[in-house]
This record gives C-alpha cells, sequence and structure tokens, in this order.
C-alpha cells in the first residue's frame, strides 16, 4: 500500500491521486462519455440503461442516479468529469460546489460575492493546527 | 529572430466565456470583472503579436484518463472549439501555426522536455476563455495559437520548477526559429478556487496576491511552492497555477508589470489577469 499523503490533512478535499485514478476510472469514462450530444439524450431518455453500458459499482451507480454529488467523488469521481452529469441537469459548477458543501444555493453565492470560503480555520483536518499557513 | 516580447496571466472559468457567449457581461454580477478587461484588451491590440503560446490544461476534453500527457503540444493548422458537456462555445475555431509548432516539439524534445505532439485536438475553455478576455468577441481570432497542454487534473502535475524549466526551453527554441515573429505567451488558470468536496468555494487572497507580487519580485521563489500547499492554501483546484510558471520562465529575468486585474468571485473563482513585458522588449 502507499503511505499516507501529506495532503491527506487537507480537509474536506478528494485529491484525484493514483488511489481515486484506480477506483474511478470506469465511473469518469462514463462522464466523458456525455460530451457527445448522442449520449447525452440517449443517458437522459434512460439513465439507468445507460449506465448499464459502464462497469460501475452498484455505489457508483447509486451516486450517479442520486446525483449524490459528494458521494461521487468519494467513490472515485473528479469534479472535471462528474460536472458534465450536472450540465445534463442543467447545473452550474456554483450549484454543485454548494450542493457538496453542504450551503444552500443562496448562502452559497452570498458567501462567494463575501469573498469565498475563508482558508483559516479550513487549512487541517486537525483544528489545533488549523490556523498555521503553510509555508513552501 | 523570433522572440517572446510579453506574458499574459489569466484565470479561464467557463463561466466567463458562458457570460460572453450570452451578453451578460454588463450585468451588476460580472461589470466589475469585465470592466478590468478592458485595459488589457486596448494594450494587447496594440501589441498585436504574430503568434500566441497558450499554457493551459485540458479539462476532460480533449483528453479523457485513457491517455495522460503531462506536456503536449499542438502541431495542427486548426483546433475546433470541443464540446464539454454543454455544446461547444460559439467562439472561432482556433488557427494554429505548424511551422513554429514544430519547430517547438523538435527543440523541446531535443533539450530534454519529452513532449506529447497533437495532430488533431479540440481545444476547450481553458484555452478559449483568455482568448476571449484578452481579444473580445472578434470574427476571427487575431493572430495563430500554439496550444501547450499542461496536466493537471490527474494528480500529480507537474512541479512549478518543472513547469519554469519548461518555460525557459520554450525560450530557447523560440530564439531559435529563423522568422521575425513577436509571440506573447499565455499562462492561465487559478487564482485560488476549490471547486469539489466540503471545502468548496475556498478563495485566498493573501495567497493570491503574494502570488501575483511574486511573478515580477522573486519568480523563481514560487517556483518552490509544493503541491499540497498550492491545494491546502489555494484550494485543489488552484494547484493550477503551475501553468503560471510556464509563462513566466518563457520571459526575461527582470520584467515590467504593466497591467494588473484581481476579482473575486468569478463563480467559484477568484479569477486573476496579469500583464508582465520583457524589459527588452521593443
Amino acid at each position: 500500500m502507499t503511505k499516507p499523503h501529506d495532503y491527506d490533512s487537507i480537509p474536506g478535499t478528494y485529491v484525484y491521486d493514483a488511489g481515486r485514478g484506480r477506483i474511478g476510472y470506469s465511473l469518469n469514462m462514463f462522464c466523458m462519455s456525455l460530451n457527445k450530444a448522442e449520449n447525452r439524450k440517449i443517458f437522459e431518455e434512460d439513465e439507468a440503461a445507460y449506465l448499464d453500458r459502464f462497469p460501475l459499482t452498484a455505489e457508483q451507480r447509486r451516486c450517479v442516479l442520486e446525483r449524490d454529488w459528494l458521494g461521487m467523488l468519494k467513490v472515485g469521481g473528479n469534479i472535471y468529469y462528474t460536472i458534465k452529469i450536472a450540465f445534463c441537469d442543467g447545473l452550474t459548477f456554483q450549484d454543485v460546489a454548494g450542493m457538496m458543501s453542504g450551503v444552500p444555493k443562496e448562502a452559497y453565492a452570498q458567501m462567494m460575492l463575501a469573498g469565498g470560503r475563508s482558508p483559516d480555520g479550513n487549512r487541517y483536518k486537525d483544528p489545533a493546527k488549523c490556523s498555521e499557513q503553510e509555508h513552501g | 529572430m523570433a522572440r517572446i516580447v510579453a506574458g499574459i496571466a489569466c484565470s479561464h472559468v467557463p463561466a466567463i466565456g458562458v457570460a460572453m457567449d450570452r451578453g451578460m457581461t454588463g450585468t451588476p454580477y460580472w461589470d466589475p470583472l469585465f470592466k478590468g478587461y478592458a485595459a488589457a484588451r486596448d494594450w494587447l491590440t496594440k501589441l498585436a503579436p504574430d503568434v500566441a503560446i497558450v499554457v493551459y490544461n485540458d479539462h476532460a476534453s480533449a483528453f479523457s484518463l485513457e491517455i495522460i500527457p503531462t506536456f503536449l503540444i499542438g502541431v495542427a493548422e486548426s483546433f475546433p472549439i470541443a464540446d464539454e458537456g454543454f455544446g461547444p462555445r460559439p467562439v472561432p475555431t482556433v488557427q494554429g501555426h505548424p511551422a513554429l509548432a514544430w519547430h517547438l516539439a523538435e527543440s523541446l524534445i531535443l533539450d530534454e522536455f519529452d513532449m506529447t505532439i497533437a495532430n488533431q485536438m479540440p481545444v476547450d475553455h481553458g484555452l478559449t476563455v483568455p482568448l476571449s478576455v484578452t481579444c473580445g468577441q472578434p470574427p476571427a481570432w487575431p493572430f495563430p495559437v500554439i496550444p501547450l497542454c499542461v496536466n493537471v487534473v490527474q494528480y500529480p502535475p507537474p512541479t512549478g520548477a518543472r513547469c519554469f524549466k519548461l518555460g525557459r526551453a520554450i525560450r530557447r527554441a523560440v530564439e531559435k526559429f529563423d522568422q521575425d515573429l513577436r509571440i506573447v505567451i499565455y499562462g492561465t488558470g487559478g487564482m485560488s478556487h476549490q471547486l469539489q468536496g466540503e471545502r468548496a468555494g475556498l478563495i485566498n487572497r493573501q495567497f493570491d496576491t503574494a502570488f501575483l507580487d511574486g511573478m515580477t519580485k522573486d519568480p523563481v521563489a514560487l517556483t518552490k511552492i509544493t503541491h499540497t500547499e498550492y491545494m491546502r492554501e489555494a484550494g485543489s483546484e488552484g494547484i493550477e497555477m503551475v501553468m503560471w510558471h510556464v509563462m513566466r520562465g518563457a520571459l526575461d529575468e527582470h520584467v515590467a508589470e504593466v497591467y494588473r486585474h484581481y476579482h473575486v468571485p468569478a463563480s467559484n473563482t477568484a479569477a486573476g489577469l496579469m500583464i508582465l513585458e520583457n524589459r527588452s522588449a521593443a
């Protein structure tokens, strides 16, 4: 097994590294297929049947069908791929970002207008280290 | 001799392209961002470069996870606009510069940068949004473009230091090209933003400001920022800023900052724009 990474200490962040690449390939390649308008149409007509074309795990399937955006990241989804499902639904990056972070749409938009989510308190999973700034 | 006369750093948020394509740039939300782009467009019109090298990343458009090139150069005559999942942007096809692009590919590989070569590829918002930001909405782009892709989607991207060295090699290669061309190089992506996870929406103005300052004051120090520091401080997608180092490495050691614009938010992102001129440029 690979050693823990120093970025594992960052809270609320799913780095698309080798480990996620190994479990997420088929899920993300399904998303990639949605770049083609004809595939988007087939997917929208019968999502479950379209998903049968891809060797997804039961949990990956559930996450897609239920639009569990955060869940998709946990089973190897990469945001640049999973966003293509959101585009089918007429959602934006900001809509999905709000849903993943559990912030209602309007409150999320207000947070961004007010300068975004502060790094203070959000740098480390360990609250004791949270105010420390990384130095390169 | 060809030479690089200036560098442009520019964020490439898809929503900026959408705002332009749908005529929303004058809305209260977008107006402050777009007002800051006017001066850059004027500057670029006056500069009238012969060619642009645009360093950007593909976002699951031309390349999937099937094949992931770390550094890639596009040598085609032209590059169509990609469908990223909501139809292609209504912007002109990008014309390439095969003679210079092939020269760069050969020179870079022999200079120990193992480029992937693309004869055919669509280009996505990573390339077209910076062109839209700096050129507006012309019927055709005002100059040919050489796309240079950097992987920042599959971890790990190349290091900032490696990107800077690639920039140096690009400059060496450009200066060996026998046509008299004035070239502008774009470094795109960033600035701080996180699109994923419970921490989505992270913005770090302090980090971004220091990064912009460092582009002129001490770019080599910036190349030492680790991937983990980018992700922790500037958000998981803030790591795109490694691409700015390719642009910076291709410029003189000392450059003049001629313009800067920074605005939060553009969707989930801190949008930065910076123009750097080589001191030696005529």
